[in-house]
């Protein structure tokens, strides 16, 4: 479990109108990260960069201890790669591309690859171009787990399918990891998914990595607290307050670095704490950006 | 797929998910369906079962054996701990919940003690007309 699978450090890339500005992050063996963030934050730049597929203009790029993208022949074994700008061949049908990656890719597992096909509602005999969004979708999720890599790296593995799709797709992700020896590296703006099956969590914003840390200890620093506060009191002061919204009598503060000394401190000021309630993901994220952006306007 | 005496069922607006799955089993554990000394699922596993994060079953795990309901042996599994009776302490920490946020709303609308134990009064008055009569209640009742 403590051997790392990805790990990238100081990594960064100018482009004429973005710049991925010094990634550092890693990922152990037998986990799953998912990666958040909004349109052109820099989730898909950061997956190439991983897949080889863009040289980084400096930083160290490790991915199953491979150097990126020197090494990138040997790393792609063991790497399943999912994307949307992928293509399949359109005149071609789904068990033509089966052949096709069993013949190049030796860990290929045809009665495995046979099982996803049933799951994922796929017909082998059908061709590519007569698929649906979601349908080419899943197909080349298909085509990455039936090589049963060590790595998956899935650009937006669930954007555009149906929730029972969804559901399949993520009960597969989760199956992949009932082998120890593999790891998970998905990007997503879906954040239920992401908070449903990641040990891990990556903010990007910007370019910029804002969070990276366990889900659960995320989840459990963020909370809303709504207090009443009579006109003789103030607004209590508690730590990580990032942002106060509600009226004056009847205040709402996220806080980053919740802590239950909280619910004292506001009585001790003669406010009275109405609840306190955990947040999802996406509220963290959003809460989280805004802040950042209010300090920081592009 | 994934029914089955283990099965654990989770809502997305159910609250945290480690919190979800600690109330279920607690009531598994209560109810004897996963009676003392049973082997549960290892955390990988139930994992993969409820498509959550390991890291999610994982603290579910650690937060039941702090408080003692379950114990896990390195290389050996997880299993529900013996000599506990585990109904009582359920109900009790959500009767404590409970009362809490009762007495919490009940001075945030400036009620007073007695007022509120008034109501308490009343609302096992309630329950007890709604419970099958014995001897017994209708003698404390009264």
């Amino acid at each position: 479990m403590n051997d790392v699978c990805v790990r990238l450090e100081g990594v960064s890339k100018r482009y004429p109108h973005f710049l991925l500005d010094n990634i550092s992050l890693d990922l152990p063996v037998g986990s799953i990260l998912g990666f958040i963030g909004a349109n052109g934050a820099g989730k898909s730049t950061t997956i190439r960069i991983l897949m080889g597929l863009v040289r980084q203009d400096s930083g160290s790029v490790q991915v199953l201890g491979h150097a990126m993208p020197a090494e990138q022949t040997a790393a792609k074994l063991d790497i399943g790669y999912v994307s949307e700008d992928m293509r399949l061949y359109g005149s071609a049908t789904l068990a033509w591309h089966m052949n096709f990656i069993a013949s190049i890719y030796p860990q290929w597992d045809q009665s495995y690859a046979d099982t996803l096909v049933r799951r994922f509602d796929l017909r082998p005999e059908q061709k590519i171009k007569g698929l649906s969004h979601g349908q080419r979708v899943k197909a080349a999720l298909l085509l990455a787990l039936g090589r049963q890599p060590r790595l998956l790296l899935l650009d937006e593995p669930t954007t555009g399918l149906d929730p029972v799709a969804r559901r399949e797709v993520l009960a597969e992700l989760m199956a992949v990891l009932a082998d120890e020896r593999r790891t998970i590296f998905f990007s997503s703006h879906n954040t239920l998914d992401v908070e449903q099956i990641s040990d891990r969590i990556a903010f990007i914003d910007r370019g910029r990595i804002i969070a990276l840390e366990e889900k659960e200890d995320l989840l459990d620093r963020w909370r809303r607290v709504r207090l009443v506060v009579p006109p003789s009191a103030v607004l209590p002061q508690f730590p990580g307050i990032v942002e106060v919204g509600g009226t004056e009598r009847l205040p709402v503060l996220i806080t980053n670095h919740f802590d239950p000394a909280v619910v004292s401190l506001c009585q001790d000021r003669g406010a009275t704490v109405q609840s306190i309630d955990s947040m999802t993901l996406e509220e963290i994220f959003v809460a989280n950006v805004q802040s950042r952006r209010e300090l920081q306007p592009a | 797929m994934h029914s089955g005496p283990s099965s654990i069922v989770l809502s997305q607006t159910g609250g945290p998910l480690y919190q979800q799955i600690m109330d279920q089993i607690k009531q598994k554990i209560a109810v004897e369906e996963w009676k003392a000394g049973d082997e549960i699922p290892s955390i990988r596993q139930l994992a993969v079962d409820l498509r959550v994060s390991v890291i999610t079953v994982k603290r579910a795990y650690l937060e039941l054996e702090r408080e003692g309901l379950i114990v896990t042996q390195h290389g050996k599994g997880s299993f529900v701990a013996t000599g506990i009776a585990v109904g009582p302490h359920l109900y009790e920490q959500k009767l404590s919940v409970h009362l809490e946020e009762a007495a919490r709303l009940g001075t945030t609308i400036g009620m007073s003690g007695r007022e509120l134990v008034s109501r308490l009064r009343k609302a096992l008055d309630e329950v007890d007309d709604a419970r099958p009569v014995s001897p017994k209640s209708l003698k404390e009742s009264q």
